[in-house]
């Protein structure tokens, strides 16, 4: 969203005036000085079930849980929207490490440290930081427990806690495993593990990549992976093989990919769908060996994308529901299970939209927008939301997918015609044009997320 | 032909169950659905599909469109001596496919 819908969003609330609240307001002939005081007291002269804004104080409170590319996003973008409220972010680290871009960090042609980014400029846009983990959510007393003993208060929380592994989906896959069969899907020290192995293994050895079942973080994301390793092979150990054993038949960007793979990695890629065999119904950590209903795979590299779910605190605040994952309203991300907390991000089920970091960020910035509007005791627009992930094949050859979604029928939709992948049909130069908007566009969005 | 992957055990204990596991590469189209002109997409399913044991028939299915494209198919058997294990199926076209796999009981 650009400040110009943002304009549009705050002059559009002064237009709205028919409701209770507002014609409360205007007859009292003070709109500003007891505003709250008087939205709250309309609220109840009229026996709805309103936001009370600011209990007992002067500012309305958000807390916002997670400080990735959605908390953080939301975060500036509420400071943005709604200078008077107050924002805590709490995020658990002190250093952000982002996960687009960490498939060249893998293969080592990207430091880890481009990828990492700290809160300094939140802290300098008003924003109060709080480096703690949040342990409980009390959604009736609307309190967040902290690892440090404190507890925010809050009016409304937004929840951006990204994935966690489920370590109970894979057999033989638990965080111990990790050790020894990395998943680098979250970036890190795990990103750091998968490369420096890597860049052990002898020439000649076989790396093999397991994919899980849908939904999981960032669609494209092992093939990029699959493609980023298996240039480095081509170039640094070329008598070595990658094997992907996928639970799936497709996958995002798919004729790009294997047109890609063909031309780059005849020989060295090997991807086995799930109608080959590829499903990996569980590991060995110790052997380093992957089990199919079809046989078995030993890695002398291995990396394990495992199934995930919604980062724990959703689970704890009663947001997620069964699949692990949390439903949400389109319109204003608030949790469909408890009300007063909305959920963006990959942590959400968010129809059409992928979980990446572009949609996190388009979403926060809908989130913002709606939370504002709600704390004024207002109704939120409906978003229209962006995604765009770019792949890279190769360093300098990239492919993209975009699209355009907006709420239909209480899921957020793609509009039809409204996005679609790059040409099967280019010349390299278009490619590599592509790869340098994917360095732009990451540019852009960490500057917006993080200053 | 199809591509089936077939997974048995080379050696079982005698009378002790083990899987018998079958991924067969068949788009089981239902015959419900209707191509960019509008026309339908004729049915073309495996229809029928039986395992022998040497020349005993030990397990039987029949399949319906509602089955989903590369059924996964995964079955018990229990044997008291060696053999072989042979999976055959028919579909729409009448394509008859056998694979084979010897089984030692101990």
């Amino acid at each position: 969203m650009t400040g110009v819908e943002h304009d549009a969003i705050v002059s559009d609330r002064s237009s709205r005036s028919n409701s209770v609240f507002d014609r409360a307001i205007q007859t009292s002939g003070d709109a500003t000085s007891g505003h709250r005081a008087l939205t709250r007291r309309a609220a109840v002269a009229a026996g709805l079930a309103m936001p009370f804004v600011a209990q007992g104080q002067g500012k309305a409170r958000v807390a916002i849980v997670g400080g990735g590319f959605g908390g953080a996003s939301a975060a500036r973008a509420l400071r943005q929207y709604a200078p008077s409220v107050d924002v805590v972010l709490i995020e658990a680290n002190e250093t952000f490490t982002a996960c687009p871009f960490s498939n060249l960090a893998i293969v080592g042609v990207r430091p880890i440290e481009a990828q990492q980014f700290g809160y300094r400029a939140l802290a300098a846009d008003g924003i109060r930081v709080i480096h703690a983990t949040a342990t409980d959510i009390d959604a009736t007393g609307k309190r967040v427990a902290l690892s440090n003993g404190a507890s925010v208060p809050y009016d409304r929380l937004i929840l951006s806690p990204g994935i966690d592994i489920d370590w109970h989906a894979l057999p033989g896959y638990d965080e111990a495993a990790s050790t020894r069969m990395p998943h680098a899907w979250k970036a890190g020290a795990q990103t750091v593990l998968l490369r420096d192995r890597l860049a052990a293994m002898p020439d000649g050895g076989t790396v093999v990549m397991s994919v899980p079942p849908n939904p999981y973080r960032c669609p494209p994301g092992p093939y990029e992976r699959a493609s980023l390793i298996a240039w480095y092979l081509r170039g640094a150990k070329p008598r070595s093989k990658l094997l992907v054993l996928d639970s799936k038949d497709s996958f995002s960007k798919q004729k790009l990919f294997q047109a890609g793979w063909a031309r780059l990695y005849p020989g060295i890629l090997e991807w086995v769908s799930q109608s080959n065999g590829g499903t990996v119904t569980g590991v060995d950590p110790a052997a380093s060996v992957f089990k199919t209903d079809f046989g078995d795979h030993k890695a002398d590299v291995a990396n394990v994308i495992p199934p995930q779910r919604a980062g724990k605190i959703a689970a704890i605040a009663g947001v997620a529901d069964k699949t692990g994952w949390c439903p949400i309203d389109p319109v204003s991300f608030e949790s469909r299970l408890v009300p007063g907390i909305h959920v963006i991000g990959d942590a959400a089920i968010a129809g059409a939209m992928p979980k990446s970091a572009f949609a996190a960020n388009a979403q926060a910035k809908a989130c913002a927008a709606a939370v504002a509007r709600l704390l004024d005791g207002g109704t939120p627009d409906e978003p229209i939301l962006i995604n765009t992930c770019y792949s890279l094949l190769a360093q300098g050859y990239g492919i993209s997918v975009a699209g355009v979604y907006r709420p239909v029928g209480g899921v957020l939709a793609e509009v039809p015609g409204s996005g679609g992948t790059s040409p099967l049909e280019e010349a390299d130069d278009f490619r590599y044009r592509e790869a340098q908007n994917a360095d732009a566009w990451f540019k852009t969005i960490a500057h917006e997320a993080f200053g | 032909m199809v591509r089936v992957l077939l997974n048995v055990p080379k050696q079982v204990r005698k009378g002790e169950p083990f899987d018998v596991k079958l991924l067969i590469s068949h788009p089981m189209e239902s015959g419900q659905r209707r191509d960019a002109m509008g026309l339908a997409i004729p049915r073309d399913i495996v229809r029928r599909l039986v395992c022998t044991f040497d020349t005993e028939e030990v397990f039987g299915m029949d399949l319906f469109p509602a089955i989903a494209a590369n059924p996964f198919l995964v079955f018990s058997a229990q044997i008291e001596r060696s053999g072989t294990l042979s999976i055959m199926f028919t579909d729409d076209h009448g394509v008859v496919q056998t694979e084979t796999a010897a089984v030692e009981a101990v």
